[in-house]
Order: structure tokens, then C-alpha cells, then sequence
């Protein structure tokens, strides 16, 4: 049997993105370090031009008036500061960009060649296929994340667990937790699993809840995949 | 070679102390040297279940911090000459345990004893954490309902994540250990079947306790129900769980309503 019903309600749409910043980290003094980067911008003209930056504040530990300065030049500096980090701060007021939580490095070298290699497909240089595959059970409180790519799960995905894929899930065991597939923005990702028993079901931010599937297809092998986005959830046998 | 046993749950009130008390004298009785380790610092039980707790001087507290020795503090049971209980402190909380000293206290159990159970505390905080970290095999006891088996599950997670076996890269053995099963209740779809939990959680079976009044009276009498009411059903499934987690191979019976003449002739009474 293959019948599916689309959602009646409109339902919100939202989804994990992440995107790469430059973080400046100003220390002190500041005339100084703002010198030393008028210094460095004389020698790459427009390296900040359009580009996000996160103005760390770990190393000036300043305050909030002496951050709204700061900001200003280097909006003077043509330096858009699009958010701040700045750890133990609760709230910077509702004029400054708002505050960065979980950040994490990489490597500037590695995105330009990966940009590269997506421009410049002839190189020969195709991006590896990244498939996680895991042998247990995905256990209460366990949530995967996989941004760049398919998940296989072999064993059974436990009530208030998820797992959270580029690419597509496929569960060969019984899905109790959540699935969130195409989550970086991937229309034609799809969720399967041998028995259906999900809190909830998202294709590319398109969501269902345990409430809103269908009770016919609880228990069963299911696939959920979206249709101009309708997140269709119909049984496989 | 000491085996050093995890009794924990996730969940409260599920049946851990009971059940280490119980499986540690079945241990025992098998004539195996058997230490029973309350971690639950700060909300001490297992002393009052053991009736050990007119006893008590030193406690884990005390041999963690260098304040007293293992052999002040270890309590002989005064029924079976081969268990020991080490109680928790009622005066402290959890954060007085070091890593540092259980894991002193621990290696120290191991050269003595054949069997070292800990009872974990509830939760998955540092208690629960500390009361796993060294262990060999887990036995993960749960009631036949949803939310005492998500929370297991999510035990079952930590242990594979945060042992100090997995961390190694090494297997810790799980048993998952039924406890309260009400065969009518369950005949009546009122709880979880076997089959679900099983699923469910994806470990073998440890045992099937069901539930039964002699528990509770045993506990309140400050005995061990293996030892109080050996010929309980209760008692005989938590025997032979002991005899499962030393490797014997046990049939397991999954325990049935016991019908009397007049309930077959006029049908069961509701509950």
C-alpha cells in the first residue's frame, strides 16, 4: 500500500545551517591592534569586503561602551561586525549584533580549496562520498550528527535520541527518536526506516511530529521524502 | 579475577538497591567472597535493606579520603559469613567522590573480592557516573514501562560512552534485569511485554522478577529476599539471575498468573 496524505496545516519551516566567519580578536591596547590592522588591510585591499566577521572579545574582555565604539570603527574601517563572541556576556544590549555561542575552528585553506574544487570540477578532484554507518543501536540521548552526507543506522534508533544528516537516513532497525534529513539545505533527502515509530520526521526543515503521520503507517517500513514541500511519509510494503 | 558489577537504572524507585542486596546474598550463598557498594552518597539505603545500618562507622567517604581503611569500613553480614556491604555517607553528597579514590577503593575491592557490586544511585549525574566508571558488566534493572526503559536505554548509552572498559575500547558485558513484572497486568496489556523491553533496549536477559509483596516485606525487615523468603518466586528469579550473571546457563520461565481452583471457576477478581 502506498497512500499518503499531505499536511493540511501550514507548518513552520526551520533548519541548521552553518556558515564560516572571520573572527577578529582585538587585544589590548586597542589603538594599537587597530594600527596593526590598518597596517595589514593596506596590504589586502578588500579582504573584509562582504565578508561575515565575528568580533571575538575572549582576549579584550572590554565594555559594552567600549564595544559599540569598537564596532564603530570598524564599520569606519568598512568591517562589518555581523556578531560578537564574547564568553560569560549574557546580553549586549538591542543597538550591538547579537552574541555567538559553539564556536569552532577550521581551517581558511580548507574551505578555499574546497570552493575551488566545486568551481573547478575538471581538476578531477570530485569531493569523496561520505556515508556514516553505525553498527549499535543509537541509544536515549545520543544525537548524530552527520552535516555532509547519508547515515546508516543498522540497529534501532532509541526513544529521545536523533540523528541529524546532510544527506539521507536509512534505519534497518525500528525508529523511535528523531530524523532530521537534508538538514544542510537538501530537498531530495529521504528518510527510510523498517518500522516506524518516530517522535518526528524532517526532510530539509519540513517537518512532521508523531502527530501529524498518519496512524496507518506506525509499525511499518516507511519512507518520507518531500514533494513541493509536502513532507509525504507512505509505508514500503 | 574480581568481576565489579554496576547495579543502575537511569530511573528512581525501579528496584536497584533491592536488587543488589537480593543478587549480592544469591552471590554469596553460592559460597562466592561478595562486596555490595552503596554509591548512593547523601541518600544511603542499602544499609537499611542489608540491616546493616546499626553498624555503620566508616563509609566510602571516609575510605576515599584516606580517613579510614577499606577493612574499617567493609561490614560482614552477620547471616553469610562471605558478604560485605560497604555503605555510602548520609552526611555528604556526591561531589565528595573523587574518580581518583573510587578508583583506589575499587582496585583494592578487586584483590579481595569475587564479586563487587555497586549500587548505583539514580540519575545520570556524577553518582551514576562514578558508580560505573570501573565496571566489568552492568546490570541495568528496569520495570516493564515506557519511561523506566527510555531511561535505561539512555544508561545503556552512557555505559557504552563513558566506562572506563569502553573508553579503552574494551566490551562491558549488559544484562538487563526485569524487576515488578505483574504477569496479570501484563496478560491485560496494562504494561510493556518482554518481547518490547527486549527490543526496545537490544540486551540479553539477566532475569524476570516478579512482582511480589515478600520484596517489600523482606526489605523492611532489613533482610535480603534471597535470604528472608529463599522459596519466594521473587527470591528464586533473583537466584537465578545470580547464577546467569556468573555464567551458568539457567532456562529462563517467564513467570505466569497462578490461578487458584475458585478464580478458574468464577474468573479473576479486578485488580
Amino acid at each position: 500500500m502506498t497512500t499518503a496524505a499531505p499536511i493540511e496545516k501550514k507548518s513552520l519551516r526551520f533548519k541548521a545551517r552553518s556558515f564560516v566567519a572571520f573572527a577578529l580578536t582585538p587585544e589590548a591596547p586597542i589603538s594599537d591592534w587597530l594600527h596593526r590592522l590598518d597596517r595589514w588591510t593596506a596590504n589586502s585591499p578588500g579582504f573584509f569586503e562582504g565578508r561575515p566577521v565575528v568580533l571575538d572579545l575572549s582576549l579584550l574582555k572590554p565594555g559594552s561602551n567600549d564595544v559599540t565604539a569598537l564596532v564603530s570603527q570598524l564599520s569606519q574601517r568598512r568591517i562589518r561586525v555581523y556578531a560578537i563572541e564574547a564568553a560569560g556576556v549574557e546580553d549586549l544590549g538591542p543597538d550591538l549584533p547579537p552574541l555567538l555561542i559553539g564556536a569552532k575552528e577550521t581551517l581558511i585553506e580548507d574551505i578555499e580549496r574546497t570552493s575551488q574544487a566545486l568551481d573547478a570540477p575538471q581538476t578531477g578532484e570530485l569531493p569523496k562520498p561520505d556515508t556514516k554507518i553505525i553498527d549499535q543501536p543509537i541509544r536515549s540521548g545520543q544525537s548524530i550528527f552527520h552535516p555532509h552526507g547519508d547515515v546508516v543506522v543498522l540497529g534501532s534508533v532509541g526513544s529521545g535520541s536523533e540523528i541529524i544528516a546532510g544527506g539521507s537516513i536509512h534505519i534497518y532497525g525500528t525508529l523511535r527518536g528523531r530524523a532530521f534529513a537534508g538538514a544542510s539545505g537538501c530537498e531530495s533527502a529521504r528518510i527510510f526506516c523498517r518500522r516506524n515509530e518516530a517522535e518526528l520526521l524532517a526532510v530539509d526543515g519540513w517537518y512532521r511530529t508523531a502527530d501529524d503521520i498518519e496512524p496507518s503507517s506506525r509499525g511499518r517500513p516507511i519512507q518520507a521524502y518531500l514533494d513541493n514541500g509536502v513532507l509525504w511519509v507512505t509505508a514500503l510494503d | 579475577m574480581a568481576k565489579v558489577v554496576v547495579v543502575t537504572s537511569g530511573k528512581g524507585g525501579v528496584g536497584k538497591t533491592t536488587s543488589t542486596a537480593a543478587l549480592g546474598a544469591a552471590l554469596a550463598q553460592s559460597g562466592k567472597r561478595v562486596a555490595v557498594v552503596d554509591f548512593d552518597v547523601g541518600l544511603r539505603n542499602l544499609d537499611l535493606v542489608m540491616g546493616a545500618e546499626r553498624r555503620v562507622v566508616f563509609d566510602l567517604i571516609n575510605v576515599t579520603q584516606g580517613v579510614a581503611n577499606l577493612s574499617q569500613a567493609l561490614i560482614r553480614d552477620k547471616r553469610i559469613d562471605s558478604l560485605f556491604l560497604l555503605p555510602a555517607s548520609q552526611t555528604r553528597d556526591k561531589d565528595a567522590l573523587s574518580e581518583e579514590g573510587v578508583a583506589k577503593v575499587i582496585a583494592e575491592l578487586r584483590e579481595k573480592f569475587d564479586y563487587v557490586l555497586c549500587d548505583s544511585p539514580a540519575g545520570i549525574e556524577r553518582g551514576a557516573q562514578l558508580a560505573m566508571r570501573f565496571a566489568d558488566e552492568a546490570v541495568i534493572v528496569t520495570n516493564p514501562e515506557v519511561s523506566s526503559v527510555r531511561d535505561s536505554d539512555r544508561i545503556i548509552g552512557l555505559l557504552d560512552s563513558r566506562t572506563l572498559r569502553a573508553e579503552k575500547g574494551e566490551s562491558l558485558a549488559k544484562h538487563v534485569l526485569i524487576t515488578r513484572y505483574d504477569a496479570a497486568r501484563a496478560a491485560r496489556g496494562e504494561m510493556l511485554t518482554i518481547d518490547d523491553v527486549l527490543d526496545i533496549l537490544s540486551t540479553p536477559l539477566l532475569g524476570i522478577i516478579p512482582e511480589n509483596e515478600g520484596v517489600l516485606r523482606s526489605s523492611n525487615v532489613g533482610s535480603p529476599v534471597t535470604l528472608n523468603e529463599p522459596n519466594n518466586v521473587a527470591a528464586r528469579a533473583y537466584i537465578e539471575a545470580a547464577r546467569r550473571l556468573q555464567g551458568e546457563d539457567v532456562p529462563l520461565v517467564l513467570p505466569a498468573e497462578r490461578k487458584g481452583f475458585l478464580d478458574r471457576l468464577f474468573g479473576r477478581r479486578a485488580a
